[in-house]
């Protein structure tokens, strides 16, 4: 059935990017930042290098693996941050309405005024260029899409009976959002922030691209592609696979993300983003 | 009723496709329909009532499909008619109204565009004339100011009002035939009984035959003169209006008689509980054997979970499906 | 109608102000931005009376709200200060950069709408088929690819291999050098597009008003044609609107890619070289497109939908 094809094949590539990631030290054939010869300098793919080597000598294999660590934790991490302050200032506001909802609304269409990509690009420039400044400006530009569904969800789920109940009982406000409205509204969530890493990946991608987020001699596969246009002429294999590794990865979050969706969120009217 | 009953029914079977299996949704159902006649079908959801509709009019798409039986409609067997003939009886000669007049319209386009499109398509007139014709139909269906009205949006109008839309669409071309799939079950009490009070009307002035389908035994005692009672895609009964309250014969009949809460039976037989039948319907994947409604009935006995009761005719034009009928 | 653009456009105002204020606050306040900028310009530790005469200059040393004043009157008035760099006015700087940003957008978005939209509809009108099957498995791959990747692999084989097209930049002007970047650009949205019409399409396909209509007697071909195209449309229209901003956003990796000389280009190299005042011009000038270019899209959306109200 195609959904099985989603999660299982999805599911398969986010792995094998994980693994490759943990076991990059592992796996790697050198270090990807010390072992740099330019004796070596841009071989074609062959025995020793098999990816081939770049400008500076560097087994391109081993960085592209050891690039798998910096994408996944650059997803992985700010995405768990966007979705953090996505659900707390969606559940909240929801919650509370007023002028804090009002608030929250205007500072979330606000944030969908603004490209993600640009918003990030301007927190890098004020910010020193490394991975936490990253995590920093990535983990704050896509929170809207999580808010606006927790706080929708909030709305509808507000007037149920056993929130009602809660109430009566005498919860805290914070013990219901926790233990009676966010269990609820946890698929779609989920869905939003598998989808959502890979952009993060990809906008690390574009960052790092840009020479505005993890800064060369790390392996960033966006920043490699990036060197990879200077040498394109001599060296043109230097493209070709840390873009595939990107590709690969993205690809397996958004096939995972859209299976969870089929059977976490059935009904979604939400955009395929 | 003389001459050939307009639509007739016979053993007609629908399937479900579900991967390699095909459940039968609907099984040898037989019904008659005289011209001029209502007929009505009564049943809880999931009874495969609107579908047995809906392959009446041809409208069955996958996973659903005709796989048995005939269905003659003035002497024709709708399943050899090829699509492009069908579609001009579609509308023309059958029509059919559906429950939920809030979607059954196109919400991009003038109401009064909706019903001129039947002029247009099956009378062969001009855009023109279509549009004067649209405003008279609406004025048939009591929708005050037509010719303003005939320039809303759907979304400018009622539900009911909407729904009087859908039958002035629906008997524009004097069909033989209309197919009324619970048209007032999604509307306000109060207009329920207007678009009712509507549909005898004009059907009777226009001579059109209705099949109406809905789950109210009430109302349509009220507004057929035979009714077919139907379970887990059988027709279990099938009598007149009067006989099926008077005495009904099959246990989910009955059943659903005594269900409906009537005015002034506490004053006449004290305090009852509201009589409901237990259980629920079957769904089309797990019928039981034998009789389909063996395991909410009061009167089930060994033969009935063995052995699907065939059909008893009863008298004149009755028929009734249970191995303990009486 | 009028009214309602007007309306609309408004709307739009204090959302560009609270970007504005953002930006501000970005740039402006934040302590040591001004500094840093002029020691990653390459000159060594400012010396204590330069850094003082600077302040004076660009006002660094009245407080916050004097400053923030002076910045929307100067905004008011269109002006958006003097490039570090080049010392020339912003506004000018900006000007030049526009139209290829435009032109790029425009081009890319039009791509993705010719090839997205149709593609989505024929694979939800034969649902199951190989058609379909190959459009969405292409379409999640157009999502997932990095935009530049696929820009530098086109490069590399239609411009130095084959020889087709110009590698980068803007050239003459001329259609040849927008091809690859606008493409490059375009593939995302056009995937996204594909899988968006086609959910719309099924939608609809299903919806009560189109079995009204078979009911009526209406041949397949006219149901698709009055019933289903118009209203699918509507609801792509809102997704080609969000799609212009994320291309806009990410036109700056194509534009930097390829040499190409817009805003986005501009926007990097400016934040690169710390030229405080382009950036935050840049800034405010994209967003106000994407501002109006929303704006026209729900104008579009108004004038077929007869549900929105604009009187």
């Amino acid at each position: 059935m195609k959904i099985r094809a989603n999660l299982l094949i999805g599911g398969v590539l986010f792995a094998i990017v994980v693994v490759a990631g943990l076991l990059a030290p592992l796996l790697a054939h050198t270090d990807p930042v010390m072992d740099a010869n330019l004796m070596y300098a841009e071989e074609p793919p062959g025995a020793e290098f098999w990816f081939g080597t770049d400008a500076q000598g560097r087994d391109i294999y081993s960085r592209v693996l050891h690039g798998a660590r910096i994408s996944l934790t650059v997803g992985i991490v700010s995405q768990l941050i966007n979705t953090i302050i996505g659900v707390c200032l969606g559940l909240s506001a929801g919650y509370w309405g007023g002028w804090w909802d009002d608030f929250v609304s205007g500072l979330t269409n606000l944030m969908l005024a603004i490209p993600s990509l640009i918003f990030a690009l301007a927190i890098m420039a004020i910010l020193n260029p490394g991975l936490t400044s990253l995590l920093i400006a990535l983990g704050l530009t896509n929170w809207s899409f999580t808010c606006r569904l927790a706080r929708a969800s909030t709305l509808s789920l507000k007037s149920q009976g056993y929130v009602q109940a809660a109430k009566v009982l005498g919860y805290s406000d914070i013990r219901i959002m926790l233990t009676q409205l966010l269990p609820n509204m946890l698929g779609p969530i989920i869905v939003i922030g598998t989808l959502g890493m890979g952009g993060a990946v990809l906008a690390e991608a574009s960052l790092s691209f840009l020479g505005l987020g993890i800064r060369p001699p790390y392996p960033s596969w966006g920043s490699m592609l990036s060197d990879a246009r200077d040498q394109i002429t001599t060296a043109p294999w230097i493209s070709i696979f840390p873009g595939l590794a990107i590709f690969v990865t993205v690809l397996g979050l958004n096939l995972l993300g859209d299976g969870l969706r089929d059977i976490l969120d059935p009904q979604s009217r939400t955009r395929r983003i | 009723m003389t001459g050939l009953p307009l639509l007739e029914v016979k053993n007609l079977q629908i399937s479900l496709a579900v991967g390699n299996t095909l459940f039968h949704a609907v099984e040898n159902v037989s019904l008659t329909i005289g011209r001029g006649e209502t007929l009505g079908l009564v049943g809880e959801s999931g009874c495969g009532k609107s579908i047995t509709a809906l392959a009446l009019i041809g409208l069955l798409r996958p996973p659903l499909a005709v796989t048995g039986g005939e269905i003659l409609f003035d002497g024709r067997d709708i399943r050899t008619i090829p699509p492009r003939e069908m579609r001009k009886l579609r509308g023309n000669r059958i029509s059919m109204i559906f429950q939920e007049p809030m979607t059954a319209l196109n919400p991009l386009s003038p109401v009064g565009r909706q019903i001129a499109e039947m002029f247009v398509l099956h009378k062969g007139a001009t855009w023109n004339e279509a549009e004067k014709l649209a405003i008279e139909a609406l004025a048939n269906v009591r929708v005050p100011a037509p010719d303003r009205r005939v320039k809303d949006y759907p979304h400018q109008m009622s539900g009911g009002m909407r729904q009087r839309v859908m039958i002035a669409i629906a008997l524009a071309c004097g069909p033989d035939l209309l197919l009324a799939d619970e048209p007032t079950t999604a509307l306000d009490v109060t207009v329920q009984a207007e678009i009712l009070d509507l549909i005898r009307e004009l059907s009777s002035a226009q001579g059109t035959a209705v099949l109406m389908i809905s789950h109210d035994l009430g109302l349509i005692a009220n507004m057929c003169r035979r009714v077919g009672v139907m379970y887990a895609g059988h027709i279990v009964e099938e009598r007149t209006a009067e006989d099926i309250f008077r005495s009904p014969r099959h246990p989910y009949t009955k059943g659903l008689v005594a269900s409906l809460p009537l005015l002034g039976a506490r004053a006449r037989h004290g305090r009852k509980r509201l009589q409901e039948i237990e259980g629920v319907v079957p769904p089309v994947s797990a019928f039981p054997s034998g009789c389909r409604f063996n395991p909410r009935c009061h009167m089930a006995s060994d033969i009935c979970r063995i052995e699907d009761p065939g059909i008893t005719l009863l008298g004149q034009s009755g028929l009734v499906r249970c191995h303990h009928h009486g | 109608m009028a009214a309602f653009l007007l309306r609309r456009l408004l709307q739009t105002l204090p959302i560009l102000l609270a970007v504005a204020l953002i930006i501000f606050i970005l740039f402006s306040v934040i302590p040591g931005t001004f500094a840093s900028s002029m020691s990653d310009d390459g000159r060594s530790v400012i010396d204590a009376q330069v850094m003082e005469r600077m302040n004076k200059e660009f006002g660094f040393n009245d407080p916050v709200y004097v400053r923030f004043g002076k910045y929307v009157a100067q905004l008011v008035q269109l002006d958006l200060g003097t490039s570090f760099r080049t010392r020339q006015p912003v506004t000018k700087v900006l000007a030049e950069r526009m139209w290829p940003t435009l032109l790029l957008t425009f081009a890319s978005m039009l791509f993705s709408i010719v090839i997205g939209v149709p593609l989505g509809f024929i694979a939800a009108l034969r649902p199951g088929s190989w058609i379909d099957t190959l459009s969405m498995v292409g379409a999640v791959s157009g999502l997932s690819l990095p935009k530049f990747w696929l820009g530098l692999l086109m490069m590399y084989l239609f411009a130095l291999v084959l020889g087709w097209l110009p590698s980068f930049g803007y050239g003459d002007g001329s259609l040849r050098y927008l091809i690859l970047p606008s493409i490059a650009l375009g593939v995302a949205p056009m995937a996204l597009l594909a899988r968006t019409t086609r959910a719309a399409v099924l939608e609809i396909m299903n919806a009560d008003f189109v079995r009204t209509a078979r009911a009526k007697g209406m041949s397949e071909r006219k149901v698709v044609q009055w019933h289903l195209t118009r209203n699918a449309l509507v609801i792509v229209l809102t997704t080609i609107g969000l799609q212009f901003g994320t291309v806009i956003g990410q036109a700056v990796v194509i534009e930097k890619l390829f040499s190409w000389p817009g805003l986005g280009s501009l926007l990097v190299d400016s934040v690169t070289l710390r030229d405080i005042p382009v950036v935050q011009g840049a800034i405010l000038l994209i967003v106000l497109s994407f501002l109006v270019i929303n704006t026209l899209v729900d104008v579009l959306c108004a004038i077929i939908d007869p549900r929105i109200k604009y009187t």
